[in-house]
């Protein structure tokens, strides 16, 4: 065994990646050679530590020590100064936005991003390396499998994870627990278990993490779930768009396969399983589960109706449970430490952690995981460290293209599956998108519309022809030449097609107009009445002018104007030919006293 | 596109995959995923060659390839610029980004230049929502982007 | 995978490589590594004391470093920090001295009086 005094993290999730950490690790091990500290201190890849915005991140151990945003130039500082002489090197580390005090954060324990958090599902991301088994099982890895195969029988399994409360977390919030046992009880010799990770909501990462960061916590989560209904086989459904998830959960099941966890007779019963991954190829409606299994069996990824359900008529016709990620992520601490440590933390309908994924207008973007029942505000604020620029929050959008917007009025809510669905908005797999004052909400609908009429797989009429049409709508209120009869069209529609879609894509594609329609009707009757977009966003609606007052007669924006719009003599006022304007706003820079705007 | 690349040495390649699928159940999608690797498109040729050794029809091998959107029928170009419009990428000013790359290149999404140099497409999330918004070059990564940095990139390429 | 004991102890194996990342419980030894350490002989002494504790198996012991103490006319300088006990200081250490700590402070629990800075002071 090698001992090591030090060690350094460096994430390997896709949003460092992306940022140079591979070559911020190669550097370190280089730098860590050439001083012959490479037999001292060690250098581990892992996976994402959730804190995107501030990546390559890395963590130097014992101490914790988090840095951010590391550049080449820092890692031989980093080397010479922490590791060799032990003084921290302060300009590098992570400056918290979120504290009161402007106090030097050496710890990662301090980071208010994190101190807020309760990490569950992401317990192992950002710690061990998930391309090494050992640091798994170090972490108490497999013991759940293995208490499970020799101390439970099935049916204490599935009553286990019943008592847990735990409810399926890519969106719908069906109980787990439920799930499983009607597949063990439907009849059939043969049954499946399938994961569930295409994960296609824009601004939903949680999944990719957990399997890159920690892939051995689902297959011995979907072991477990195997020998609850009396499966031998499981699939797992990922997206070609993963890479590094698809390759990393590829070398956890060789080496699981190797140790004897994946296979015959494991743990010296006679259970036996194996696994499989399946790539999607590019198509949102594969997330849906009927679509998936038609995927899987090679098929077009088209829904089928339900019932019969997955339990009853799923992969190849037969019993199938299909889990989503994050779900299967619980499954193993819940069987390990039991239903009552799970239910310690959450709310009563909705008990254990949710891993949402911050994104847009929000100074720490990242994976953040709260206890259910965590209040808007306390993410967007306190984890999120605000909205950047001054600027100020407008609404937070949760659940996707399936999902709504929530207003300043509901941050206090606390946020569980029930309040989210009661305010029109719904869990989803987890996105929340933060929009502040200068993001037009008639544009984010259509931007949503956009993508399901786009991801609408064509089955349905109500959903290939209804989403297209509600589109067309909204382009024409963007564009200025919305009417109100548009708008109760849009209304008519949108429960329309609510009501008779085939699947969960249709079925919730309208809420995204529904819920803006509810919170921001006054932005909606001003691109139809007044002919504004009050945030400034819609082109077609803005005209760029120049004030009454202030104009200095100085022509730098004459000279500048591509198509000669501006007129006015030297120190006189300017103004502006709405009629040759092409809006291109080459002019606003250029005034001295800044009084060229968009209206 | 002059680039020949139905070759006799993919063939064999292709037929090498068709039979170590043999057993698997449900072998389609994986083959797909293989024959767009290996050809770098899925063609109407291909799909024929597919339909015979699986004894499937010519017609569901074509639906399924057409439904998905990273498989394709046309071979990319050199260069496939992707520009991720998902929520967090979108609300951060992809799509002024997204001009740009048009104006600058005149490739329009989801087109492939004359010269079979670039392709453009806008793809959903590539998960990296912490950068946004983000930009890859095949395998480069651009992130925190502004429209000013645009030029820069596309000078790289065309070099 | 043949039962959950075979299972128990390759994690009891595993836990020693990524304990340093666990929850922090046991002793921490630091040991003082500014240029006025480095100097006079920090390096050496560090490496005798992860050799020792490597070979002893010492899971539970952290080995960090810091920078300068404050008294560099001692150096190399190292403090022991064990639970329940008051931090105590060694001075003008070499390695055979600190592979003296570990056997008789770290692992019997008898603190090398001769080698404190009160002794030496």
């Amino acid at each position: 065994m090698d001992f090591y005094r030090a060690h350094v993290l460096v994430c390997g999730g896709t949003g460092c990646v992306s940022s140079g950490s591979l070559t911020i690790e190669e550097m370190f091990n280089q730098a860590l050679k050439e001083r012959s500290l490479d037999k001292e201190v060690k250098v581990v890849r892992t996976g994402c530590f959730g804190l995107c915005e501030a990546g390559p991140i890395c963590i130097v151990y014992p101490e914790g020590t988090f840095y951010s945003r590391i550049e080449q130039k820092d890692v031989e500082r980093i080397v010479d100064e922490h590791l060799l002489k032990g003084r921290i090197v302060k300009d590098l580390l992570f400056v918290d936005k979120s504290a009161d005090v402007t106090d030097i954060l050496t710890s990662i324990n301090d980071v208010t991003f994190y101190k807020k958090q309760r990490r569950v599902v992401l317990q192992n991301c950002g710690v061990i390396n998930p391309e090494v088994i050992d640091d798994y099982i170090a972490f108490d890895g497999y013991q759940a499998l293995g208490k499970a195969l020799t101390q439970m029988k099935p049916e204490d399994v599935i009553n286990e994870i019943k008592k847990s409360g735990l409810r399926g977390r890519g969106g719908g919030g069906f109980p787990t627990g439920l799930k499983w046992e009607f597949t063990r009880k439907s009849k059939g010799d043969i049954k499946y278990v399938a994961c569930n990770a295409d994960e296609g909501d824009p601004g939903a990462f949680m999944d990719r993490s957990v399997l890159e960061g920690d892939p051995h916590s689902i297959i011995e989560a979907m072991a477990i779930a195997a020998y609850a209904i009396g499966a031998e086989k499981g699939y797992v459904y990922i997206r070609a768009e993963y890479p590094i998830a698809v390759k990393r959960l590829g070398i956890a099941i060789a080496q699981a396969k190797e140790m004897g966890l994946l296979g015959e007779r494991i743990f010296d019963t006679d259970f036996n399983f194996d696994m499989e991954i399946r790539l999607g190829a590019g198509a949102f409606v594969c997330g849906e589960e009927t679509a998936l299994i038609a995927s899987i069996e090679g098929e077009r990824g088209m829904p089928r109706p339900k019932p019969p359900f997955p339990a009853e008529k799923g992969i190849f016709g037969k019993p199938t449970v299909i889990n989503n990620v994050e779900t299967y992520a619980s499954v193993a601490q819940i069987i390990l430490k039991g239903a009552d440590w799970f239910t310690s933390f959450g709310t009563e309908k909705s008990p254990g952690t949710k891993v949402f994924a911050l994104g847009g207008k929000i100074n720490n973007t990242g994976l953040v995981e709260i206890p259910m029942g965590t209040t808007l505000r306390e993410v967007i604020y306190d984890i999120g460290g605000g909205i950047p620029n001054g600027r100020a929050f407008k609404a937070v959008q949760t659940g996707g293209p399936s999902g709504g917007c929530l207003t300043v009025d509901h941050l206090d809510t606390p946020i569980d599956f029930d309040t989210l669905t009661a305010l029109g908005s719904m869990m989803g797999s987890g996105g929340m998108i933060v929009v502040d004052d200068t993001n037009c909400m008639v544009d984010f609908a259509r931007f949503f519309l956009d993508f399901t009429v786009d991801e609408s797989c064509g089955k349905c009429v109500p959903c290939r022809e209804g989403t297209k049409r509600m589109l067309e709508i909204l382009e024409r209120i963007t564009s200025g030449a919305g009417t109100m009869a548009d708008l109760e069209q849009l209304e008519e529609l949108a429960y329309t097609i609510k009501d008779s879609s085939l699947c969960g894509l249709g079925q919730t594609a309208p809420n995204p107009v529904l819920s803006t329609l509810k919170y921001f009707k006054d932005e909606y009757l001003a691109h139809v009445v007044d002919k504004k977009c009050p945030a400034g966003m819609c082109q077609d609606l803005l005209s760029i002018v120049i004030l009454d007052e202030g104009c200095i007669g100085c022509t730098a924006c004459k000279r500048v104007c591509p198509v000669d719009a501006i007129s006015g003599e030297v120190k006189q006022q300017h103004v502006i030919d709405q009629a040759i304007c092409i809006k291109c706003g080459a002019c606003i820079p250029k005034c001295p006293k800044k009084v060229i705007v968009k209206q | 596109m002059t680039k020949n690349y139905l070759t006799e040495e993919n063939f064999a390649k292709l037929h090498e995959v068709i039979e170590s699928h043999k057993d698997m159940q449900g072998p389609l999608m994986p083959i797909l995923h293989e024959a767009q690797h290996i050809f770098g498109a899925i063609p109407l040729e291909v799909q024929k060659t597919i339909s015979e050794k699986m004894k499937v029809p010519l017609a569901e091998i074509y639906g399924v390839v057409t439904f998905y959107s990273q498989f394709t029928l046309e071979p990319k170009g050199d260069y496939l610029i992707s520009l991720c419009l998902g929520t967090a990428c979108y609300v951060r000013g992809a799509q002024q980004l997204i001009d740009k790359v048009v104006e600058l290149t005149g490739v329009g999404v989801g087109k492939t230049s004359l010269d079979g140099k670039y392709s453009l497409e806008a793809t959903r999330c590539i998960g990296a929502c912490g950068l946004a918004p983000v930009l890859t070059v095949n395998e480069d990564v651009y992130g925190r982007l502004v429209v000013a940095d645009i030029p820069g990139i596309i000078q790289k390429y065309n070099g | 995978m043949k039962s959950l004991a075979e299972l128990s102890k390759l994690r009891d194996e595993a836990i020693k490589k990524v304990d340093i990342r666990k929850e922090r419980v046991g002793t921490r030894i630091v040991v003082g590594m500014a240029t006025c350490g480095i100097a006079a002989g920090a390096r050496p002494v560090l490496t005798a004391l992860m050799d020792e504790a490597q070979k002893r198996g010492l899971s539970d012991v952290t080995i960090t470093q810091t920078g300068c103490i404050g008294v560099c006319r001692l150096e190399p300088l190292i403090e022991v920090y064990k639970e329940g006990e008051e931090k105590v200081t060694y001075v003008e250490l070499t390695e055979e001295k600190a592979r003296r700590i570990i056997a008789e402070h770290i692992v019997n629990g008898n603190i090398v009086k001769e080698f404190t800075i009160g002794a030496v002071e």
